[in-house]
């Protein structure tokens, strides 16, 4: 019996299952800590990955091509973090209300706009989504070449986000001005640099990647959309930010932790679906999230002005 | 020879408040202008005006005979302007080398270039005296390193005229003399510098001209050389200083006892006590002395009741405390006029009314049964609070946070000593203050010593 538990991770398709899962997390993750490392907190994510999958997957339905779909949803993305920004940059609103008044916005309007293009449709319709590529000898690997290989174009454009992510924030004096505005803006102000036009488009940046995460469940992991396929993996993403300590190399492995679970719980249910009731199984993620996100935040250096809105010529 | 700067006529207004009022002066190359003046006389404001954060009502700024742009601080770096602020404009969260690189390159360049930037870092430490570690982070800094930090932010920006506000307000005497020494190092290499402060002596110490500011005008400039601290600290106040003088007086039973207190320590770099043995008496003034982090933070938070000491009695009038609480202390007679008054006296998002009966939770004529808050009676009493003590606010409703230092500490002295109290705890009551302030407070305490009152203070 607890051999069959253990034999779920030497199966090769438990860890292609952990890949697909981590995708979306570790778009809208990366898109979430961008916000963050410029002082927003941008609460829109769920609304913003679920326009985000509607409209890439519309785009298709229309006739453009895959990639169209992809660049159009980035595109929407960063609308809502331009609006996101509006708000919380430029007016100085609670970053808190105006996030969830974007998420429901934003979830509200894309199923309104899905309707209204497809009134009578009962069972979702279907487009040809990325396929998984066939990479010659790699895919032919045994077991590394089907957990690894064997992946949609979506998925390794996905993971190739964290060395952008890397170098846009480590590497470039942009990331270096997104990280001063949110340590300490008045270094930013101090140096002449617009604090606001900083943290604005580094908002739109963080929420076109979410956007891309909510596009990756309709255009790679699954072929339909339907009202409330996001299902809370924009709040996820927000939890894994803090376990990441704002950094993406350790998204990347909040990501995979996250997801690896959820792909096991999935396998351990038909082992134990018997005994033990499936919600358990269903639970676990969360649970193990909680536990690794209260040994982990204990020592984070969160970014000083989260949350706190910047005005020029304040007295501060 | 054209100025290196030249300020004309600047003008600017808060609401009815006039921070500036015709402002004009200018400064050479090689020379430090020193600007005195009160807290509140406008010193911060018109170097904010110069650096560009804020718009003047009117007037001109030009620095070697080119207009300056108004309001864009980016102008005045390319136009070879620095400035160090007063609260340090760092990310603590990165790097010295990070921190020094903001702003030196375009942010659209797609590779942020370091190798150059560290070489320059390193050589214009050395140069004038700065010493610091480019790979360290700015939050395990101490203040020192993060205002030499500061400096080399905007040496890395070619600059030619450093202003510098209230550079010395948290350094320790050491590390105000080696400032001095950088500067006197820069400006020989052909840098102007304007330094803001209100303390005499090392506006002596360092410049070669004076202006003095009050109530937003120059009310005199002088040679360094020719001016007396006498002279000019009147012409900061605008009328003589009068120290208030001390006169012996009769002394009563102890007020306070401390026998064989004991406490932990209370973190890494602060000493706990061992054995301290003390008592101080109605009419007496006890004075505390000693290095920064040598224990007097528990000694004060002992007596007033913030920490349990391990071992050892505390005494009040003859009571021994058995209820380590600040509310058991407050009640049994106890004044706490804390260190950092900013986070630890005030609130500083609450009304300046608020904190000033922030002490009264259990004073039924402020407060009712209920534990209702009377409001009416609330801002009267702050009112007279606030007349009394000369605090100058201009509006009892605005943020505390908003009044100067010297504004906030006569505030809590107020607060304090409306409740009668027969012991004071004064943390370094005058420390950053002007002189006019650090009379009033030595006024205060004096007035509190001559009604029969006991008090510790750290000085």
């Amino acid at each position: 019996m607890i051999l069959d538990f253990l034999e779920v991770l030497v199966n090769a398709g438990f860890w292609a299952a952990t890949i697909r899962i981590a995708c979306p997390l570790l778009l809208a993750t990366l898109g979430e800590l961008i916000c963050e490392r410029a002082g927003v907190l941008n609460l829109g994510i769920e609304g913003i990955m679920s326009i985000g999958a509607m409209v890439g997957w519309t785009t298709v339905y229309m006739g453009a091509d895959l990639s169209t779909g992809v660049l159009a949803a980035a595109l929407v993305g960063a609308s809502f973090g331009l609006l996101h920004a509006g708000f919380t940059v430029y007016l100085g609103a609670s970053q808190h209300v105006t996030g969830i008044g974007i998420t429901l916005f934003a979830s509200s309007i894309g199923y309104f706009a899905f309707r209204l293009l497809l009134p009578s449709s009962t069972t979702p319709p279907k487009i040809t989504a990325f396929q998984p590529l066939d990479i010659p000898i790699l895919s032919d690997l045994p077991f590394l070449g089907e957990a690894l290989f064997e992946h949609t174009a979506f998925t390794y454009l996905a993971f190739l986000a964290v060395p952008f992510v890397l170098w846009l924030m480590n590497r470039t004096p942009f990331g270096l001005a997104v990280k001063v505005a949110g340590e300490n803006p008045m270094a930013l102000e101090a140096q002449g640099i617009d604090v606001l036009g900083v943290r604005t488009l580094a908002v739109m940046i963080g929420s076109a990647l979410m956007a891309l995460g909510g596009a990756y469940l309709t255009m790679s992991a699954f072929d339909a959309f339907y009202f409330g396929m996001v299902n809370g993996r924009g709040w996820i993403a927000v939890a894994l930010v803090i376990f990441a300590s704002w950094r993406p190399s350790k998204a990347l492995l909040g990501a995979l932790l996250f997801a690896g679970l959820d792909a096991y719980q999935v396998r351990a249910q038909q082992l134990a679906g018997a005994v033990i009731p499936y919600q358990f199984f269903l639970m676990l993620p969360y649970l193990l999230s909680i536990v690794a996100m209260v040994a982990a935040a204990k020592s984070t250096q969160y970014p000083k002005a989260l949350l706190i809105p910047f005005r020029r010529g304040e007295r501060h | 020879m054209v100025p290196l700067l030249e300020v004309l006529k600047i003008r600017k207004s808060f609401g009815s408040h006039v921070a500036n009022r015709d402002i004009t002066f200018t400064v050479n190359s090689g020379e430090v202008l020193a600007i005195l003046g009160e807290n509140g006389a406008g010193k911060t404001t018109l170097m904010n005006i110069i650096f560009g954060h804020y718009l003047a009502d009117g007037g001109v700024v030009r620095c070697c005979g080119q207009e300056l742009k108004r309001g864009d601080p980016r102008a005045a770096i390319e136009a070879g302007i620095g400035m160090v602020h007063q609260h340090f404009t760092l990310a603590e969260n990165l790097t010295v080398l990070e921190n020094t690189l903001i702003g030196t390159q375009s942010l659209w360049k797609p590779m942020l270039s370091t190798a150059n930037a560290k070489q320059k870092l390193v050589t214009l430490a050395d140069q004038f005296g700065l010493d610091i570690n480019p790979d360290a982070y700015v939050h395990q800094m101490s203040v020192g390193e993060k205002q030499r930090l500061e400096i080399l932010k905007t040496l890395i920006n070619d600059c030619r005229l450093l202003i510098l506000d209230e550079p010395t307000a948290s350094l320790t005497p050491q590390e105000a003399v080696g400032l001095f020494k950088s500067i006197h190092k820069m400006v020989s290499s052909g840098l102007g510098v304007i330094i803001i402060s209100h303390k005499l002596n090392e506006i002596m110490q360092v410049s070669d001209r004076i202006i003095v500011l009050r109530a937003g005008e120059i009310v005199g400039t002088v040679n360094t050389a020719d001016a007396s601290k006498r002279q000019l600290g009147e012409m900061i106040v605008g009328q003589k200083i009068n120290r208030p003088v001390r006169r012996s007086s009769r002394m009563f039973d102890p007020k306070i006892k401390l026998e064989n207190i004991c406490t932990r320590k209370t973190n890494l770099h602060a000493a706990g006590l061992k054995n301290i043995n003390l008592a101080v008496r109605g009419g007496e003034i006890m004075g505390v002395v000693g290095v920064a982090g040598n224990g007097q933070r528990s000694l004060a938070e002992v007596m007033s009741g913030h920490i349990k000491p391990t071992s050892g009695n505390v005494i009040i009038k003859g009571v021994l405390a058995l209820k380590y609480t600040p509310m058991s202390f407050m009640e049994a007679g106890v004044a706490y006029i804390p260190e950092d008054r900013t986070n630890d006296g005030v609130v500083g998002d609450m009304s300046v009314w608020e904190n000033a009966v922030l002490t009264e939770t259990k004073n039924t004529a402020l407060v009712d049964r209920m534990t209702i808050v009377r409001t009416p009676q609330c801002r009267s009493t702050a009112e007279h609070i606030c007349i009394t003590n000369d605090v100058r606010f201009q509006s009892i409703n605005q943020p505390a946070r908003l009044l100067s230092g010297g504004n906030i500490q006569k505030l809590l002295i107020g607060r304090w000593f409306a409740r009668s109290p027969e012991i004071i705890i004064a943390c370094q009551p005058s420390r950053g203050l002007d002189e006019g302030a650090i009379g009033a407070v030595h006024q205060s305490l004096l007035a509190a010593r001559g009604r029969g009152g006991g008090c510790g203070a750290d000085f």
